[in-house]
């Protein structure tokens, strides 16, 4: 398989000195996903930044197709790579279809088309566009919201899609709904996918490559299978923090219903 | 007042009130094609923001009639009072559109212009997209404080001849008639309302629910 995107020791230092990125190198495949987990400051979002170049390495290349993502133009750059952050960022003066089509729109496509495909979208994240296209953002449910957001993502058809824990700020029930849907998204797509998440089930459930980063650095880049398997200690460790965090989590659920009761 | 009163100042009091609203308008014009420009660019070299805000500031605190003395003398201008007036006038609408235009569009949740810039919209794309129509109702508010100074100040440019509502005023006080200070007056309030209203209503239109 062909090579989509590849970091040639990119490192990142902020201008105060900080290294957010350390030497970082991986081979990402065509039409693979790869989860990105690490503590939060491990350099997971700024990792994906590199890629648009919404952050740009202080060290080292991103190669995109091949070619050096520094050299390329940066606006054709970043409307050929879909992007999902938590926020949403959805334009709130655009309605549902205009969001979604924006970035043709940018293009200077013809309105029709525009339109078309804007619906074409919609359906696709399983939203009904008789209902939806008109709406405006606030009009919507946080999941809701994330579904446009992801069809935006797509409006441009790009092979490539990061995504920055997209379903965050969703809760449990929604947050699993959306997890079925894009993966059997991607399961038809075949994008080649980043998604950073602190989410160890969704990775799991999502990826085909988990990539555990810490402090920078690269940590461990496996299967999901190998990774649960391994026997490396930041890998054991990680796994456990997470499940004792987890754990607790459910524990301040369960103190907080027995003290309502 | 009676309809005697009217009959003689009617058409003068109708005059005048376009003199204002020409002189108003002339100088909220200026300043929004100065203004707005510059707010804009303040957002994309904000280390210029203190200093430049600061010196539209140190405008607005040059009392009017001041100012108008100060641009009597100067060669073009002195010529004739109505660009003195206007002068002058721009020069104290600059302050709240600017102001706001910056403050308008530095205030956008920053996922949305991040957004915006990931998407691969283009710089002019962004502005005219994205940045300007999220700000708008903020912008409108800043021309709608300008315009209600602009009115009031507006008045006193009869001072130095530009004419305008501030010429029934002046008499009247000169001739201790309160009817022609009123005649003046009233107007003058009656023309800031009304833009003021106008523009409140252009300004809740653009407003963006979030």
């Amino acid at each position: 398989m062909a090579a989509a995107i590849e970091f040639r020791s990119v490192s990142f230092t902020t201008r105060q000195g900080r290294p957010l990125l350390d030497h970082f190198s991986l081979v990402l495949d065509e039409g693979s996903v790869t989860a990105i987990i690490g503590r939060s400051g491990s350099g997971k979002t700024t990792l994906l930044r590199t890629v648009n170049r919404m952050v740009e390495p202080t060290d080292g290349q991103v190669l995109i197709n091949g070619r050096d993502a520094q050299q390329a133009d940066l606006i054709a750059l970043r409307r050929g790579i879909g992007y999902v952050i938590q926020e949403t960022g959805l334009f709130p003066h655009f309605s549902v279809e205009r969001n979604v089509a924006l970035v043709l729109e940018a293009e200077g496509r013809p309105r029709a088309e525009r339109l078309e495909r804007s619906r074409d979208l919609l359906t696709t994240v399983g939203l009904e566009p008789a209902t939806f296209a008109t709406r405006h953002p606030h009009q919507l449910s946080g999941g809701q919201r994330q579904r446009v957001g992801l069809a935006r993502a797509l409006a441009a058809d790009p092979p490539i899609l990061l995504m920055d824990e997209p379903f965050g700020a969703l809760d449990p029930l929604t947050r699993a709904e959306m997890q079925d849907m894009l993966r059997d998204l991607l399961g038809r797509l075949k994008k080649t996918v980043l998604l950073v998440t602190h989410d160890l089930d969704e990775a799991l459930y999502l990826g085909d490559r988990i990539v555990l980063l810490s402090e920078g650095r690269l940590v461990a880049s496996m299967t999901p299978e190998e990774f649960m398997q391994s026997k490396q200690p930041e890998i054991v460790g990680y796994i456990g923090a997470f499940h004792r965090g987890e754990r607790s989590a459910e524990g301040r659920q369960r103190a907080a219903r027995n003290g309502r009761a | 007042m009676s309809t005697r009163f009217f009959a003689q100042y009617g058409s003068q009091i109708a005059t005048l009130s376009l003199e204002h609203l020409w002189l108003t308008g002339a100088a909220m014009l200026f300043a929004t094609i100065i203004a707005v420009p510059a707010g804009i660019w303040l957002t994309r070299a904000p280390g210029w923001a203190k200093p430049v805000i600061g010196a539209a500031n140190v405008l607005q605190t040059i009392p009017s009639l001041a100012m108008f003395g100060f641009l009597l003398p100067l060669p073009w201008l002195g010529e004739r009072a109505a660009r003195i007036a206007i002068v002058a006038l721009t020069a104290y609408a600059l302050l709240p559109i600017l102001r706001n235009t910056y403050a308008g569009i530095r205030g956008i949740d920053p996922a949305i212009v991040e957004v915006a810039r990931a998407l691969g919209l283009t710089g002019m794309q962004r502005l005219f997209k994205v940045e300007l129509p999220l700000a708008a109702s903020f912008i409108l508010a800043g021309l709608r404080t300008a315009t209600v100074t602009c009115v009031g100040i507006a008045t006193i440019a009869a001072a130095v001849g530009a004419g305008g509502l501030g010429e029934l005023i002046f008499r009247g006080v000169a001739s201790v008639d309160n009817r022609l200070v009123l005649a003046g007056a009233l107007p003058a309030a009656l023309l800031a309302l009304v833009a003021d209203a106008g523009l409140g209503l252009l300004e809740r239109w653009f407003k963006v629910s979030a």
